[in-house]
Order: structure tokens, then C-alpha cells, then sequence
């Protein structure tokens, strides 16, 4: 075992990728700040110059990264953890507000978002807990810390009112199954989305039944038939005595009757999967009523948490709602100028759109418009296939890795880079709702920029031990 | 599944995604050019060069219409950010609650998506000049506001309105017809703003600039290559005397009717006065909104030009046409008599007249204004017996009145002109069933019946007499700025009648003004000016008589015709005839001699409007 990784190891392809993507990240960010002329101005409150600092302060964070040990980052990926965390928390009473989120610390004019860094420390603490010996997937007490890790930087950064972030780490689905786990759960995530959006669109008691349905066929399928043609049988005779209570046959009413007509349905099941030990019955009753749960819940939440521009976003989103002055005025006017682009750009500075303004946030979360509008498809197809090759460069090398704490990291940080480009490049083309979440190495900011660098190399330190086993 | 192939199958999901984001991105840029066009649309904006109007000038070249500058106030309502409302109702000059109103409007016309929230809308229309320079001081206060210059007409006499017409926003049929027009645009509405709109508008230009996302300006497009300039409008000069025009509004003040005084070797409408009037300052910019209904709704119906939109009974003074018919037709010589016993009998109808002496011939008839030799006159041509029967005397007589401008638009300036009624076969046929005769419509002899003129047509009439036989169409346009006038009023229009029957027509005119014996309107004398003159009393079934009265002057060569008609003011001689010779004393000797001061001060007292009321 070497004790120190060779500087000739580290992975050089990595390494041109993120400086290309970082470098045409940094021209559209200049591009969409200045006016047309294109003057270059030193001066610290421009936004084209900050972030050549960042891109400096990243750099610098990359030499030192590449001299520590990478068993350090395995002996205190859970001290990072509990840091970020609980600076997670702080940022909630001591941060600042900005688009309605509290998920800023600022000092003096420095101001950086710790979920940046959060992201960084729960792939770390994520593949510390995947990586141990002999977790299972199927073992509750591997499940439930695996839940804890992951969850409690989601449900702490939702209290910030930051869900643009929140989701991301939900990217982690994605690691999980290639850790393992049932591939049913990525069908849950379709299917869970697939009822979003039924709630918005039909009655809650519709969706019962359709739930209903789909889990007596599922009974059916899994070859519990004749449980599932009892079950059917209870579930419907209860359902008619209980609606014989109500007065009258509302909605309402009609939810209650099934709700009362599946619970006796699945108690029966529940003794059948206790008694003969049939631990799928347990798991598909589990996934029923977690169904049932969620569909009641996000049409809670829909309409009583999301605030009416954000329904509307969503509403626009899924093109149940033509809005162009109003919630759909971003995506209307990045697809505008993305559009306007052509195939070969207007070329560099030259953009009409971005630069007079018509895109919201456009060094943010739309920078990708510029690209789209100086140049062109020829840009935005070489952005694309740039990250694309760096996705599929890091499933490569995490591949490679000896020890299963760097491929897990590894997989992390493809997970959480392709989450980005698929929310962020999605929401400028119109294919995703408008969810505040940066373009890695593109979007202004400094936080942003920072912690995907160190997400990144810390990968790529992990990466130059790859024939040794971390422990 | 093997960990492997997993692997592999993440990797097929991103290279999927990003497949079909390049397949989105082609479609969005190379494929679909309608992008391009939003983003044209975007970034371009078409900033429109209004021209000023064309000015107006009277027959002296005197200024009488010209423009001021207002200023819309515009809002662009993303950028609006809260300010303090009293404050800018201060500077608006208006209730803090209706301000309050009108940011609520906005908001609910951005909601439902009538403006845009980005682009700049008309908050507040018409701002004037004088309340605006304390106004600008305050604008930096109010984000997302800003003015914009447009001009406004502006009146340099309380009168006329009648004959300008005014100004507004083109509506949405002139938007269908005339493509020169957007929303916003101003056209004339009525009067020679109306006719004369294609000169006096002139031409929008058009700046091309590049606007950021709130519409502020970052420059020209393509170096201003695109840009047109506005052309201002024609400025164009009116036969109207607006010193005269003034002196007939003073006159005609508390009276209802109407004065026209044309030229008549040119036909010019020299004054065109319809009473009661308004000022036309009164329907400038923001004022029209507030005024208009006021205006509209006033029982007297001031914005009713009733020198052309009014068609009445030409009363006595028809018999002058009455004489010209029957001497073409040769059915009555200037020595022709007829005898009048307090009117014409026959068969069981009569027509009263006055009391004179009798019989009279032509000449005498006219001064005296003789019911019965017109109605004898009148049966001759209809009964003449060189005709087969008097419904074809009656086709004459009606082509007769045609020629004199009766019965039809005169095609002035005014598009809004009556046609007035002159009966005919057609007419009587139908109400009478077709058995009818002279005597059944003996009236029209005396102007009577349902023989109906408008005031325009009486002065056209007086000044074909005037003319011995012609007639210009009468018009109020002069001269236009590099340009010439519409060939209709160079035209000659012939009555049909041969010039020397006018000479004793014409001798009965003057000596009903200056002869002696039965002179029906001695009143109009004028010392030093020979007027020709003839009265008229139109009888009204509603009310008092309408006053009449037709003259010309001087009787060799004369400069100006004029016809007065003056609703519910008795007979002719006592109103009308005054107020026509002191218009003709006013335009022909500039001043009115001191022996007639009395009568100018007497028709300046006569308050028939208030006095009929009590």
C-alpha cells in the first residue's frame, strides 16, 4: 500500500473537462454582464470578476485537497457531516434571505450557501454508511441509519424553503441502485411523480381507486391470487356497508368508504403476511399506504403549502396551463432566446435577449440561455456533450475503484452533477418545472462553483488511490 | 440485475438525457424559426414619430388652430414600486382615491393579461404642459412611470368649433378601413379636421431602437438605418373670416339658428355659424371626456351644426326662385301682375297674405313678398298649357330647385351635410294617392309644405342669385400647403336659368331693403352699401315662426351672400334681417356706422333662448 498517491495518477481527462466546462462557464457569465461593447472593467462589484476569484479561491482548494490523505475523508466524512448540518440549522436563524429562502450566510459582501457544502459532506457520510461491511438493503437497521443520513440535511434545507436544493438530494436514488437496492424504488419515484400529477388533475377519490386497482393486480401478479380475490372481496363489502352510513354519496364520503374498505382489506392481509411469512405482502401493503399517503399529501401540500405562483409554475410546467406574461414568462423568454441562437450562436457578446435583460437570472440559474443565444446549437450541444462525457468519465472511474467508499462517492457525485444539468438545462428548454438549482461550473456563484469543485476533486483524489482499499 | 449492468444502465440514462435535450435544442434552435421572430419582437421596438398636425389659418392668414404640447403618462407595471399615493395625486392634480382606482385597474388589466406587465401602458392620458413641468420634478419618486410627448390641438379663438370639428383617438372601424392608423393615433372626428385629415395629419415616422427587457432604449438598431421621420402635416388656410365668424357668434349668442355668409364669384363660405355653439377648447385632450357628455346631452344640441345638418322651410325667400322658374318657363313677364285680396283664393284653398296694395307686378312682389302672384305664378307652371299635365310641370319645377343646389348634398367640405327634401311626383303620387294637382300643393309656392333646405343651401342659393345664374360649390378650404384644392370647387354649377332673368329678381331684392313703398326689410339698410335682401317667415307648428333672411351686397358685384335663419324669432324682418345686414356691414366696411349702433345693441340684448323658457 503506498502511502501517497502519485500527482501522474490523477485522472487527466477529468481534470481538461472541468477546466473547459469552468473556463466557457466563466466567458457566458462575463457575456451575459456586460453591455454590448464588451469592455472588460476590473472591478470587484462585477460579477464577471468575482467569479475569476472563485475560480482562483477553487483552484487553490484543489492543490490542498490533492495533498491530503484520502483516508482523511473517510475518517471524517461524518464530522463534515454533522458540521454541515448543523450549519444547515444555523443558517436558518443567522442567514439571510434571498428569493424567500433561507439558506445564506452573508459576510460583508461574501456570501455563501452551506448546502453547497452539505451536498458534499452526505455523499461523503452516504458512502460511508453504503460502504460498511455487509450492508444490506434489506436489513431494516441498515435502512433506517441510510434514512437518517439522507434525510435529515432534506427535511432541514425544506424549513430554509429551499426545495430547488432539497430535491437534488434526491439524486441519491440513483446511487442506491447502483448500490443494490430494489430497482422497484426508481419505479416508485415514476410512479410517485405519475400521482403528483393525477392529484392535480383528478379527484383524491379517484385516486384511491386507481391505487386500489393497481394493488389488487399487483396481488394478482406477485401470485397472491386467492388473497388478493379476498382481499377485493372485504375491501368491497366494507365499502358498501360503510357508504350505507353516510347520508349522503359525496366525495368526501366516497374517500372514507374505500379508506375504511382497504384498512380491513389490509388487516387481513397484514395476518396473512404475518402468519406465513410473506415479507414482499408486507412490503407491496406498505408501498399501498405509502402510496395512499402521498397522494393525500401532495395534494395537501399542493394546495394548501405551495403558494399560488408556485402552482402555477408547476401547472405550466406540466402544459396544463398556458401563462406566457406570467409563470411561464421565464421559460417563454429562455426558450426565446436559446431559440433565437440559431444553429451557429450570434456570437460571443452579441446576444440581444440575455444581455437587455428579458431573462430572469441570467447569470444564475438561466446562464445557459446565453450559451444557447451567442452560440448556438453548436454551444449548447458541445456544453451537453461535455457533461455528458464527464457523467460517464465518472462512472468509469468510480468503476474502477478498488474500494467501494470511492465508488459510492463516486457514483454520488455523478448523481448530484446529473440532477443539475436535468432540472437546471431542462427548465431553460421548457422540460422541467423552473426550480431554482445551478448549472455546475456555469452558473454565477460562489458557494456554488466551490462546492462542486471540492465535490468534484475530492473524487478525483479518492480516484488516484483507486488499486487501494480506503479504509 | 448484475452491479455491472446497472452500472451500464445509469449510463444509458445520461447518455439518454442528454440525448434528448440535444434533439430539443435542434428543434428549438436550427428548427423552429418562430424563436427568432419572439426575439425580434423582444428586443426591437418601433418607437412611433408622431407628426405634428397641420396648422389652420383663416382667409387673412390669421392663426386659428394650432397644437400644444401634453403628455401621456405611461407605467410599466413590473417596475412599479410602492410610492407614496398622495403625493402623486398631487402632482396629478387628482383625488387621491381615484388615483388609489386607477393603480387597482392596472393591476386587474395586468392580470388579465390586457397589458403586459413589461411593456410600457398609458396610465394617464393627456397631462397638460402647465401641470406636467411640476409633475416631471416628482417622476424620479415614482419607479415604473414615465412621460411621453404627444400634441394636442389648441384653439386660438373661442369659435368655430362647428366648422373644426376636433380630434380623438381613431376608433375601431377607422382602424378596419385606413391601415395608416394604430391604436392610440389621433384623427379628426368631425368638421374640416375630418375632411381635410388626410393633409393635416401628415406622416408618422418611425425610430427603430433596441430596448432592454423594461422597454428602456439602448440605442438604434442598425445605426438608425431603418428610421423614418416624421412629416408634419399640411397646414392649410380656410375661406372661413374668423373676425367675422366671431361677430356672427356674438350675434347668433342666446339664439338658436344659423349664419352663412358665402363669397359668392368663388363660393367660399366666409362664416359659418351655428348657435348655439360651444367653445372648441372644450373638447381638447383630457377636457373632451368630462365636456362631451355635458355637451351631447344639453337639450339645445350645441355639437348640431344646423348650417348643414338642419333642413328647413326656406319660407318667402324661396319666392325669388319661385320668380326665376316662372320667368324661364315664360309664364310670367316682369310686367306680369297678378292681383292679391289678403291672399290667393281657389277652389275653396287659400293662401293669407299681408295687406298691400294690389295688384303688384314682379319687381314689387318681391319687395313686398306677396303670397298670391307666387301662387299664381306657381299654378302657371305647373298648369302651363304647353305641358300634357302638372305632375310633369312639377317634374320641371323640382329640376329647377335640383340645379339650384335644393334637394341634394352640396358635396362642401362637410361630409356630414343634409340633403334637405324637395317633393316631388314620386312624393305626391304616393301620399296623394296619384290625384293631386297645383292646388293641392299650392304651398311650396311660398316655401311652404314639405319643401325643407338647410341654411347652407339657402346662402348657396342667394349666391347663385348673386351670380346672375351660377354657383360654386360652396367650400371653407382655401389654399393647401403644396397642394391643390379638390377640383369639385373650381366647378361652375349652371341653374338653368338665363342671366337676365335675375335683373328683376334682383332689382325686387333691393328695393325690399331700400324702396319705398312695402319694403319688407327696411331694417337692413346699410348706408353707402346697396343690399338686395329678402325675408322670410317660416310658420312652425311647434312654436313662434322662424325668422328668415337671404340677402347680398353689394347689388353690382357682390362680395358676399348671406343667409340668416333664426329658429322661433317671428318674422323675418325683426331677427334674421338685422343680424344678415350686420354681418354684411361688418365684412364689407370692417365697422357699423354709428346710426346703426341701436340696432347691433338691440340684436346683442334679444335673448330667445332664456326669454322662451319663461
Amino acid at each position: 500500500m503506498r502511502s501517497n498517491s502519485s500527482i501522474k495518477s490523477i485522472d487527466r481527462i477529468t481534470v481538461i473537462l472541468y477546466l473547459v466546462l469552468v473556463g466557457f462557464g466563466w466567458l457566458n457569465i462575463f457575456a451575459a454582464n456586460t453591455d454590448p461593447e464588451g469592455q472588460f472593467v476590473f472591478d470587484l462589484s462585477r460579477e464577471y470578476i468575482k467569479q475569476l476569484l472563485w475560480i482562483a479561491i477553487s483552484f487553490a482548494t484543489i492543490g490542498v485537497l490533492m495533498l491530503i490523505d484520502s483516508k482523511f475523508f473517510v475518517e471524517f466524512a461524518y464530522v463534515f457531516y454533522i458540521i454541515t448540518t448543523l450549519l444547515l440549522i444555523v443558517v436558518i436563524f443567522a442567514g439571510v434571505e434571498v428569493n424567500s429562502a433561507r439558506s445564506w450566510f452573508q459576510i460583508g459582501s461574501f456570501r455563501f450557501q452551506p448546502v453547497e457544502f452539505a451536498k458534499v459532506s452526505t455523499a461523503l457520510a452516504i458512502s460511508r454508511v453504503l460502504s460498511r461491511f455487509q450492508f444490506s438493503f434489506t436489513r431494516f437497521q441498515d435502512l433506517l441509519i441510510l434514512g437518517v443520513v439522507w434525510l435529515t440535511p432534506v427535511a432541514i434545507i425544506i424549513l430554509q424553503n429551499d426545495m430547488g436544493s432539497s430535491l437534488v438530494f434526491f439524486s441519491f436514488l440513483l446511487v442506491f441502485f447502483r448500490e443494490g437496492m430494489s430497482p422497484l424504488f426508481l419505479v416508485f419515484g415514476i410512479v410517485a411523480i405519475g400521482i403528483f400529477i393525477l392529484t392535480l388533475l383528478i379527484p383524491n377519490y379517484q385516486i384511491e381507486l386507481i391505487l386500489a386497482a393497481a394493488f389488487f393486480i399487483l396481488l394478482y401478479l406477485k401470485k397472491y391470487r386467492r388473497h388478493s380475490f379476498i382481499s377485493l372481496a372485504i375491501a368491497a363489502f366494507v365499502y358498501g356497508l360503510s357508504l350505507l352510513f353516510f347520508l349522503e354519496r359525496g366525495e368526501a364520503n366516497h374517500f372514507a368508504a374505500i379508506i375504511i374498505g382497504m384498512a380491513v382489506a389490509s388487516v387481513y392481509l397484514g395476518f396473512v403476511a404475518l402468519l406465513r411469512r410473506y415479507g414482499a405482502l408486507a412490503s407491496y401493503l406498505l408501498l399501498f399506504w405509502g402510496s395512499m399517503a402521498f397522494a393525500y399529501s401532495s395534494d395537501y401540500i399542493y394546495e394548501k403549502v405551495l403558494s399560488d405562483y408556485q402552482q402555477s409554475r408547476i401547472m405550466v410546467m406540466l402544459g396544463l396551463k398556458e401563462d406566457p406574461l406570467g409563470a411561464g414568462y421565464n421559460v417563454n423568454q429562455s426558450k426565446i432566446a436559446i431559440g433565437s441562437g440559431g444553429f451557429s450562436g450570434k456570437g460571443f457578446l452579441q446576444g440581444t435577449q440575455t444581455k437587455f435583460n428579458f431573462v430572469p437570472e441570467q447569470s444564475t440559474d438561466f446562464i445557459f440561455c446565453t450559451v444557447g443565444e451567442e452560440w448556438g446549437f453548436m454551444g449548447t450541444s458541445t456544453v451537453i456533450l461535455l457533461f455528458v462525457a464527464l457523467l460517464l468519465r465518472l462512472i468509469f472511474m468510480a468503476e474502477r475503484q478498488h474500494s467501494s467508499f470511492s465508488r459510492i462517492y463516486g457514483y454520488s457525485v455523478a448523481s448530484i452533477f446529473f440532477f443539475h444539468l436535468l432540472i437546471n438545462i431542462g427548465m431553460t428548454i421548457g422540460l422541467a418545472p423552473v426550480i431554482g438549482i445551478p448549472l455546475p461550473f456555469f452558473s454565477y456563484g460562489g458557494s456554488s462553483l466551490w462546492g462542486f469543485s471540492i465535490l468534484l476533486f475530492i473524487f478525483v483524489k479518492l480516484d488516484t488511490n483507486r488499486t487501494e482499499l480506503i479504509r | 440485475m448484475g452491479r455491472s449492468n446497472r452500472a451500464i444502465l445509469i449510463g444509458i440514462i445520461f447518455v439518454m438525457v442528454g440525448l434528448i435535450f440535444i434533439i430539443r435544442l435542434f428543434v428549438l434552435q436550427v428548427i423552429d424559426p418562430s424563436y427568432k421572430y419572439y426575439a425580434d419582437n423582444n428586443t426591437q421596438r418601433k418607437i412611433t414619430q408622431y407628426p405634428s398636425r397641420g396648422l389652420i389659418y383663416d382667409r387673412k392668414g390669421k392663426l386659428v388652430v394650432s397644437n400644444q404640447p401634453v403628455y401621456d403618462i405611461m407605467v410599466v407595471p413590473r417596475e412599479v414600486v410602492a410610492f407614496d399615493t398622495t403625493e402623486f395625486s398631487k402632482a396629478l392634480d387628482i383625488p387621491r382615491e381615484e388615483l388609489v382606482e386607477m393603480l387597482y385597474n392596472v393591476k386587474k388589466a395586468v392580470r388579465a393579461r390586457k397589458i403586459s406587465g413589461f411593456k410600457p401602458s398609458v396610465f394617464y392620458k393627456q397631462l397638460p404642459a402647465s401641470q406636467y413641468a411640476s409633475f416631471q420634478e416628482k417622476l424620479y419618486l415614482f419607479k415604473g412611470f414615465f412621460a411621453q410627448r404627444r400634441t394636442v390641438r389648441k384653439y386660438e379663438y373661442p369659435n368655430a368649433a362647428h366648422v373644426f370639428g376636433y380630434v380623438a383617438e381613431v376608433n375601431e372601424q377607422a382602424l378596419k378601413r385606413d391601415s395608416y392608423y394604430a391604436l392610440g393615433d389621433y384623427t379628426g372626428i368631425s368638421g374640416i379636421e375630418n375632411s381635410y385629415e388626410s393633409f393635416l395629419r401628415g406622416r408618422k415616422g418611425a425610430r427603430y431602437v433596441m430596448v432592454d427587457v423594461h422597454g428602456r432604449e439602448k440605442g438604434p438598431m442598425r445605426d438608425g438605418r431603418m428610421d423614418t421621420a416624421a412629416v408634419a402635416g399640411k397646414d392649410i388656410n380656410l375661406s372661413l373670416d374668423i373676425d367675422l365668424q366671431s361677430y356672427g357668434e356674438l350675434l347668433m349668442k342666446n339664439k338658436i339658428g344659423s349664419v352663412i355668409a358665402i363669397e359668392p364669384s368663388s363660393g367660399e363660405i366666409l362664416s359659418m355659424v351655428s348657435s348655439p355653439g360651444y367653445d372648441p377648447a372644450l373638447l381638447v385632450g383630457r377636457e373632451r371626456s368630462k365636456n362631451f357628455p355635458i355637451l351631447s346631452n344639453d337639450s339645445l344640441f350645441p355639437l348640431l351644426n344646423r348650417a348643414i345638418m338642419s333642413g328647413y322651410p326656406p319660407g318667402s325667400t324661396f319666392k325669388t326662385v319661385m320668380a326665376l322658374i316662372g320667368l324661364q318657363e315664360g309664364v310670367i313677364r316682369p310686367s306680369t301682375t297678378f292681383p292679391c285680396s289678403h291672399g290667393f283664393h281657389a277652389r275653396g284653398i287659400s293662401v293669407g297674405c299681408h295687406t298691400h296694395r294690389s295688384p303688384l307686378n314682379l319687381i314689387e312682389s318681391i319687395s313686398n313678398s306677396c303670397n298670391a302672384y307666387y301662387c299664381y305664378t306657381f299654378r302657371a307652371v305647373l298648369d302651363n298649357p304647353l305641358i300634357e299635365s302638372p305632375k310633369i310641370g312639377m317634374d320641371k319645377w323640382k329640376e329647377y330647385l335640383n340645379n339650384f343646389g335644393f334637394g341634394n348634398r352640396l358635396n362642401s367640405d362637410f361630409f356630414n351635410e343634409n340633403r334637405g327634401f324637395v317633393p316631388g311626383r314620386d312624393y305626391y303620387d304616393r301620399i296623394y294617392n296619384g290625384s293631386w294637382a297645383s292646388l293641392t300643393v299650392i304651398s311650396l309656392s311660398i316655401g311652404q309644405g314639405e319643401l325643407l333646405t338647410t341654411p347652407l343651401q339657402m346662402a348657396n342659393m342667394t349666391a347663385a342669385i348673386a351670380n346672375k345664374g351660377f354657383y360654386y360649390t360652396p367650400h371653407i378650404i382655401k389654399s393647401i400647403e403644396n397642394d391643390s384644392l379638390p377640383a369639385r370647387f373650381n366647378e361652375i354649377h349652371y341653374t338653368g336659368i338665363d342671366s337676365i332673368h335675375f335683373e328683376p329678381v334682383i332689382e325686387g331684392m333691393a328695393q325690399a331693403v331700400s324702396g319705398e313703398y312695402g319694403a319688407t326689410a327696411r331694417i337692413a339698410r346699410i348706408p353707402g352699401i346697396e343690399v338686395c335682401g329678402k325675408t322670410g317667415t317660416a310658420q312652425n307648428p311647434h312654436g313662434k315662426d322662424h325668422a328668415i333672411f337671404v340677402a347680398f351686397a353689394p347689388k353690382d358685384n357682390p362680395k358676399i351672400a348671406i343667409a340668416v335663419y333664426v329658429e322661433n324669432a317671428g318674422f323675418g324682418a325683426s331677427t334674421a334681417a338685422p343680424i344678415a345686414s350686420l354681418m354684411i356691414e361688418k365684412y364689407l366696411s370692417e365697422s357699423i356706422h354709428p346710426s346703426r349702433t341701436w340696432l347691433e345693441q338691440r340684436i346683442l340684448d334679444l335673448d330667445l333662448i332664456n326669454n322662451e323658457k319663461q
